[in-house]
Parts: structure tokens; C-alpha cells; sequence
């Protein structure tokens, strides 16, 4: 296949790609958009296979099938709950496989003694740079999703010091190797030093945070394949890494909108680390008193309600909770009422992880509510249940300027008639601020497992 | 300075930021996570990359790192495009009425 076929075969995919992105903007053309970026990656793939350099097939067709296949059996079997880790670990696989290429072009240009020139040193530099950051942040993430480490921050004295060193010291190298890069050697050093930095500069990051890191994360792996672009001198991968770039941006922007807070502000604030005064101050604030409920008192109100409006956070998540939520809607449904709901950008740990759960577990699409949308609809509401949440309704942020998470805008939930929060204990968040919400007249705590009391509920009211 | 390729390189770099930015601001947080997943099975196009690394011949070194990235990238593809269907496939519309 001649040259100029090659390159018009990677416009082809790239068009496919825009396209398949453009279809993503309503759940009805989604699946059609993933198949055209699936077809333009495969288009790409195939040209590129039939390029004249491309000389030794075993080994290139076995990378495709050992890819292909450890990709599909983990993409079919992952739970839907696991997602957040699962997105997270592709991330640094897409950030290292750019790193991983750009390494073979220098030690290529090392063996020909060709230095490279004009802004392929830099490409090179970069490459490694950001898809080893990329490659261990994510591994961190995923282990803090997963569970392997504590999701809370994880502090030493001097950690900012320490980091803005190592950051230094990368970039130091990064200068020599992008005017003096035949050296495999000052690679080798850069690419431990940009490993190391990407597990300490996401290590002090709250599990609360993780939908920005998760999303910046995205970002830099595209902007990884980006720079591997320039340094190929190749028009498909430095398309498709801005296009990837370019949304793990803006998720990242509009997760840190959700928060109110900025991108510094979550990488180094080490938000959620419970400092011990915040606690003690937490506990002894005389706030008001606490009442648990059982679902049998729930369902009593459930059955005079016209309105409910679900809120679910992180909490229905872990206890795996989405079923049993969408049976108890059932039943709500069966007695008339009216179910939608309420969706706050940053609830649970990734963009849009509420949404994948609750689809899941066949909620129709037009009942998952954003934010904006559904605040004005509390003060008609007749009964709000807050399932697992809890900064992301705290009116603190409304309310008392003196809360950390002030001007963080919240789902109005006590604006509602009635306030169900389920929860498992009175712990406060992960963002370790206690929550006046509980404490309100019209909020009746039931305190449980999201899911047995979801379960308990849907027979109260059932059998009311 | 530099050189032609490299300002064509740039200057298609500064234009499908554009349309990233343009195509990705108009999809609902819905299916934000879709999204996420995805774009990243569209990053896993380095591959293209690793194929050229791993079979032109450039040494064992090239080769292996090139073959290490292919696996990764592939992995990063089919993983991504397959887990990114499985999630669109469950973002049903509301049933008609009485058809449950």
C-alpha cells in the first residue's frame, strides 16, 4: 500500500473518530458513535500493518492478540461497580504504551547515531515524561479505588516540598535530553524519576477527588499519544491524543466546577485528610439531636407521597445498592408515584458514575437528572432519599461561609417536604465535614447498609 | 526554528483541540463515563505507533519496547471500544406506558 494511501487511510480514521465522539452527545446515537471510533481504529490499524518499514509480522500480530485478548476478557467480566478502577487502569496502559513508543524511537535513533532535531527531542521528552506520570498516577488510583491502599490522603511533613523537588529534577532532565537526547542512559533516569512523581503526586489526593484525577488522568494519556504524534511526524496519533486531551480537560474542568475548587486546590490541597481539630471541633459543636428512624416510619410517609426524588452518592455504590434501588422505585411507581432522580456531577468516583450504575441496573435514562435541572423541582417534593450521599448535600455549602466546602454547589434536598438519608454510621464524609443536614426538622436519619435498607424499605412499603 | 512538518504537525494539533473541545462540550454528563472510556480506547491509537516501532527492524530494544507497547495499547483499544458498548447498551429510554 503506497505511502500516501497510508496517510489518507489515517484521515479516514480520524473523521471516524469525530464522528463516533459527535454521536456521544445523546444516549441514542452513543452506540453507533463508539462502533465508528471502533471501525476508524481499525482502519488505522490495518493501513499501518500494510506499511512497507513494517517488516516482522510475528511479532507485531502476537502484541495485537495478547492486547486484544487480556483487553476483551477483562472488558466483559469487569462489574459494572469496578468501573471507576477500570477506566483508571486504562488510562496509565494508554500512558505508558505512548511512553513505551517514544522510548523505541530514541533507542532507534541511538543505535543509527542520528540525533533528531527541531521539536522531535522535545516530543520524545514529553512522551516519557507524561505517559510515566501517567502509567503509576493511575495505577495509584486504581489501587485506591480498589481498595489495595486507603482512598484517604496519604501525608508526610515536607510532602510539598519533596514533590516540587522531583518535579523539578524532571524538568531539569527533560531540558538536557530535549537539546542533547541520544543518551539512553539520562532516559533511563528520567523515566524512574516521571514514574515516582505520578505515585507521589496522586498519593495525597482523597478518594473524593478521584472523578478530577480520574479525568486528568484521561487527559494526559491523550496528550501523551499527542507527543508520540510529533515525534512519529504521524497526523492520526497527534489528532486523536488532542481530541482525548481535549476531553479530559474539559471533564476535569467541569468536576472541579462541581467542587467549586481548582485544579491546584484538589491535586495539593489533600482535601479529606480528617485534621484532628476539625474532628474534635466536629463532635463537641452542639448541633442538635439525632433521631434514627426505621423503615417501617418511612413507609408511612411514602404512602401519603405524590413525589420522590432519589438522591445516590458513593454509598450505593460500595453496597452495590442500584438493584435493589430500582425495585423500590418500582414499587413507588405501582402506587403512583412519581420517581426521577437527582445527579450531582461529582457524586461517586468518577464523571458520570451514578449514571453507568443506575443504567445498569435498567433505570430509564430519562429519570437521571442533572443537578440544575432538578433543584428547583425539592421545594414541591415530596420526599427526598438520600442514599450514600453526603457532601454533595450538604446545605453547609450553602449556608455557612465558614465550611470548607462553601460555595460548592449541593443538591437542595432539604428543601424537600420529607428527607430519608441513608447511611451507615453518623461518621461524616470523606471530606471529614459534619453535615447540618441531618440535623434538620424535616430529615429522618435511618441508619444501615444501603442496601438492606433499601430492601427493608421496598417491603414496608409493600406491605403497608 | 522549525521545520515545515513539524508547524503542519502544530498546526493540526491547535485545530482538533478545537473540535475536541467543540464535540466533547456537547456531551451530557449522562454519559460522561462512556465518554471517558471511549476516548480512551481513541489514545489507544498509539498503537499505530507501536506497530511501526516493534516491526521495522530497528534492533531488539526498539522491537521489545515496541511490542511491550502494542500489547498495552491493544489492550487499552479492545478493553475501552468493548466496556464503552457494554455501558451504552444499558442506557435504555423509558419503556411505553403499559408495556412493562
Amino acid at each position: 500500500m503506497s505511502t500516501t494511501l497510508i496517510q489518507f487511510s489515517y484521515l479516514v480514521a480520524a473523521v471516524l473518530f469525530i464522528l463516533g465522539l459527535r454521536n456521544l452527545s445523546s444516549p441514542k446515537t452513543a452506540s453507533l458513535g463508539n462502533f465508528m471510533a471502533a471501525v476508524g481504529m481499525l482502519v488505522a490499524i490495518v493501513a499501518t500493518l500494510l506499511y512497507q518499514e513494517v517488516v516482522d509480522y510475528p511479532i507485531v500480530i502476537a502484541g495485537i492478540a495478547v492486547g486484544g485478548v487480556l483487553g476483551a476478557v477483562v472488558a466483559l467480566r469487569i462489574q459494572m461497580t469496578a468501573m471507576p478502577q477500570m477506566v483508571a487502569l486504562l488510562n496509565g496502559f494508554g500512558g505508558v504504551a505512548s511512553a513505551l513508543v517514544a522510548g523505541a524511537e530514541v533507542t532507534t535513533a541511538v543505535e543509527a547515531g542520528v540525533e533528531p532535531t527541531g521539536i522531535v527531542p522535545v516530543a520524545m521528552v514529553a512522551s516519557v515524561l507524561i505517559g510515566s506520570v501517567t502509567l503509576t498516577g493511575s495505577l495509584v488510583a486504581f489501587a485506591k479505588l480498589q481498595e489495595l491502599m486507603r482512598g484517604a490522603p496519604i501525608q508526610y511533613p515536607g510532602q510539598q516540598f519533596v514533590n516540587a523537588l522531583i518535579a523539578l529534577g524532571a524538568i531539569g532532565l527533560c531540558v538536557v535530553l530535549a537539546t542533547a537526547p541520544l543518551d539512553l542512559s539520562l532516559f533511563g533516569v528520567l523515566t524512574i524519576v516521571a514514574l515516582l512523581l505520578g505515585v507521589l503526586l496522586v498519593i495525597p489526593i482523597g478518594g473524593a477527588d478521584m472523578p478530577v484525577v480520574i479525568a486528568l488522568l484521561n487527559s494526559y494519556s491523550g496528550l501523551a499519544a499527542c507527543a508520540t504524534g510529533f515525534v512519529l511526524d504521524n497526523s492520526a496519533l497527534v489528532i486523536s491524543g488532542s481530541l482525548v486531551g481535549a476531553s479530559g480537560l474539559i471533564l476535569t474542568k467541569i468536576m472541579c466546577d462541581a467542587m467549586n475548587r481548582s485544579l491546584a486546590n484538589v491535586l495539593f490541597g489533600a482535601f479529606g485528610a480528617v485534621s484532628e481539630s476539625a474532628v474534635s471541633a466536629g463532635t463537641s459543636e452542639e448541633q442538635g439531636n439525632v433521631t434514627a428512624y426505621t423503615p417501617m416510619d418511612a413507609a408511612v410517609i411514602f404512602s401519603s407521597a405524590r413525589s420522590v426524588i432519589v438522591v445516590p452518592g458513593y454509598g450505593m455504590a460500595v453496597a452495590q445498592a442500584q438493584h435493589a434501588v430500582r425495585e423500590l422505585t418500582d414499587t413507588l411507581a405501582e402506587h403512583g408515584i412519581e420517581v426521577n432522580f437527582a445527579i450531582h456531577p461529582v457524586a461517586g468516583r468518577m464523571p458520570g458514575h451514578m449514571n453507568v450504575l443506575l443504567a445498569e441496573a435498567d433505570v430509564p435514562y430519562e429519570q437521571l437528572i442533572e443537578m440544575d435541572a432538578i433543584n428547583p423541582q425539592f421545594p414541591e417534593t415530596d420526599v427526598a432519599l438520600v442514599l450514600g450521599a453526603n457532601d454533595v448535600v450538604n446545605p453547609a455549602a450553602l449556608e455557612d461561609e465558614g465550611s470548607p466546602i462553601y460555595g460548592m454547589p449541593v443538591l437542595e434536598v432539604g428543601k424537600a417536604k420529607h428527607v430519608f438519608v441513608i447511611k451507615r454510621s453518623m461518621n461524616p464524609g470523606f471530606a471529614g465535614i459534619q453535615n447540618p443536614l441531618f440535623f434538620k426538622d424535616n430529615t429522618m436519619m435511618i441508619f444501615g447498609d444501603a442496601k438492606k435498607v433499601v430492601i427493608a424499605l421496598n417491603e414496608a412499603v409493600r406491605n403497608y | 526554528m522549525l521545520e515545515a512538518p513539524a508547524i503542519a504537525a502544530l498546526t493540526i494539533l491547535v485545530l482538533a483541540l478545537f473540535v475536541g473541545i467543540e464535540v466533547i462540550s456537547k456531551v451530557p454528563p449522562l454519559l460522561h463515563t462512556p465518554l471517558m472510556s471511549g476516548s480512551n480506547a481513541i489514545s489507544g491509537i498509539t498503537v499505530v505507533g507501536a506497530i511501526l516501532a516493534a516491526g521495522s527492524d530497528h534492533g531488539p530494544l526498539a522491537t521489545w519496547l515496541g511490542f511491550a507497547a502494542i500489547v498495552f495499547a491493544m489492550l487499552n483499544v479492545v478493553g475501552g471500544f468493548l466496556v464503552t458498548n457494554r455501558m451504552l447498551a444499558m442506557f435504555k429510554p423509558k419503556k411505553p406506558k403499559g408495556d412493562a
